[in-house]
C-alpha cells in the first residue's frame, strides 16, 4: 500500500518536472556536427558608464562527441572565423577584424579543443579546453547546459567568460572591459 | 622682488602666463595629434591616439574655462603706448577670436563623440567617465560635427600662427615688450 503511494508520487513528480530537465546527458551519447544555421555565437563586452558592445560570429564549425559510457570522456571541437564578426556597425566590425583585435587576415581561425568535460548535474557540464586565437593558447572553461534532444538533434546553451588581454586583444581597456561574455546556442545533428 | 600671480597695469601675472603657454602648447599638440591619428594604418594605435586626443581635449576645455574666468576677474595689461591705432583696435578682436576657438574646438570635439554612432565612452586619462553632451546620435550629426571640428581646427591653427607672427613682429621688428611680458611675470617691484 505504502509502496503504491510512493510509486504514484514518483510518477507525479516526474510529470511535474520541466520537459528540458527530463533530457539526460546519458541519453545524448553520440557524435554531433554543429549546424551553424540554427546555432549562434554571441558575445558582449561591458563598457564604462553602462551598456556594452554586443556582437556575434556568423561563420563557425564544430563537433560534439558525447561518450556513451562516460560523459567525462566527451569531446568538443570548435572553429570560429573572426572575419565573420558582426556588431551591427560596419566601422566597429572593420576595427574588430583589423590587426587591432582579431587580425583576421593573418589569424583567420579561432579554435577551441576540449581537454576535459566534467558533469555538474543531469543536464549541465563544465567544458575545459584550450582556446587558440592570434597564435596564443590558454586554458578556458565554458558551462554547457543541455537544452533539448529530439530525433538526433541536440541543443546546448553554452556560456563562459574569456579575458581578451591574454590573446593580444586588450585594445580599448579600461573603457571596454577585458572580460568577453560568451553566450552560445549550439544545435548539433547526429552523425 | 616677488613674482606676482595677478596682472597689473603693464604686465601679466604668472597665472595668466602659465595658462597661456600651457594652453598654447596643448593646442598645437592637439592639432598635430589630430592630424596624425586619422592618417595611421594601425587601427589600434589610431584608437589609442584618438582616446589621448579626447583626454587632452577635455583638459584643454577645463583649462580654457579657468583661463576665461581668470581673465574676467583680472584685467589684461594695457598695450604699450607705441602700439598703433589699427593694431590697438584689431588686437582685442584677434584675442577674442582666439578665446572663441579655444572654447569651440573642445566643445565641437565633445559634440562629435557625443553624437557618434560608435558610442565610444570618453574616459579622460582613464581617470573618470565623462558623460556625453545631450545630443541625438546619428550618422548625419556625426558627419556634421566631424566637419565642424576639422574646419575649426584648421582656422584655429591659422589664427595661432597669425598670433605667433604678430608676437615675433613685436619682439624683433618693433622691439617692444609685447612678447617678453608674456614670458616674465609681473612682480611686486613693478612701477605701475
Amino acid at each position: 500500500m505504502y509502496a503504491r503511494i510512493f510509486g504514484l508520487a514518483a510518477v507525479a513528480a516526474c510529470l511535474a518536472m520541466p520537459v528540458l530537465a527530463a533530457v539526460d546527458l546519458n541519453d545524448a551519447a553520440g557524435s554531433y556536427t554543429v549546424n551553424p544555421a540554427s546555432s549562434s555565437i554571441r558575445f558582449s563586452i561591458g563598457k564604462v558608464g553602462g551598456g556594452g558592445l554586443d556582437g556575434a560570429f556568423g561563420r563557425f564549425k564544430g563537433s560534439i562527441r558525447i561518450d556513451n559510457s562516460d560523459v567525462g570522456r566527451s569531446q568538443v571541437n570548435f572553429t570560429i572565423y573572426p572575419e565573420s564578426v558582426g556588431t551591427g556597425q560596419g566601422r566597429i566590425d572593420a576595427f574588430l577584424r583589423s590587426d587591432a583585435v582579431f587580425d583576421a587576415a593573418n589569424s583567420p581561425e579561432i579554435q577551441f579543443r576540449s581537454t576535459s568535460v566534467t558533469r555538474t548535474s543531469d543536464t549541465t557540464a563544465l567544458v575545459s579546453g584550450r582556446l587558440t586565437a592570434r597564435g596564443k593558447t590558454f586554458a578556458e572553461k565554458f558551462t554547457a547546459e543541455l537544452g533539448g534532444l529530439k530525433g538526433g538533434t541536440i541543443k546546448f546553451h553554452v556560456t563562459g567568460k574569456v579575458l581578451r588581454s591574454r590573446y593580444g586583444m586588450d585594445v580599448g581597456t579600461p573603457i571596454y572591459s577585458n572580460i568577453v561574455d560568451f553566450d552560445m546556442t549550439l544545435t548539433g545533428k547526429k552523425g | 622682488m616677488q613674482a606676482s600671480i595677478t596682472n597689473n597695469a603693464t604686465r601679466y601675472g604668472w597665472a595668466a602666463i602659465v595658462l597661456h603657454w600651457l594652453i598654447g602648447i596643448i593646442f598645437i599638440g592637439q592639432f598635430a595629434l589630430g592630424f596624425v591619428m586619422v592618417r595611421l594604418t594601425s587601427q589600434r594605435t589610431a584608437f589609442e591616439l584618438i582616446q589621448l586626443h579626447k583626454s587632452f581635449g577635455f583638459l584643454l576645455l577645463g583649462l580654457i574655462i579657468l583661463r576665461i574666468a581668470w581673465r574676467l576677474g583680472n584685467a589684461a595689461p594695457a598695450l604699450p603706448a607705441s602700439v598703433g591705432g589699427l593694431e590697438r583696435r584689431t588686437a582685442p578682436l584677434a584675442h577674442l577670436a582666439l578665446y572663441a576657438f579655444q572654447l569651440a574646438l573642445p566643445l565641437s570635439g565633445w559634440a562629435l563623440v557625443s553624437v557618434s554612432m560608435l558610442e565610444i565612452p570618453s574616459m579622460p586619462f582613464n581617470l573618470f567617465v565623462m558623460p556625453n553632451l545631450p545630443l541625438v546620435e546619428s550618422d548625419a550629426a556625426e558627419s556634421f560635427w566631424a566637419a565642424a571640428h576639422w574646419y575649426l581646427a584648421y582656422a584655429g591653427i591659422a589664427l595661432v600662427a597669425l598670433h605667433a607672427l604678430a608676437a615675433l613682429r613685436h619682439h624683433f621688428w618693433l622691439r617692444d615688450s609685447v612678447l617678453t611680458r608674456m614670458i616674465t611675470p609681473s612682480s611686486d617691484g613693478d612701477v605701475e
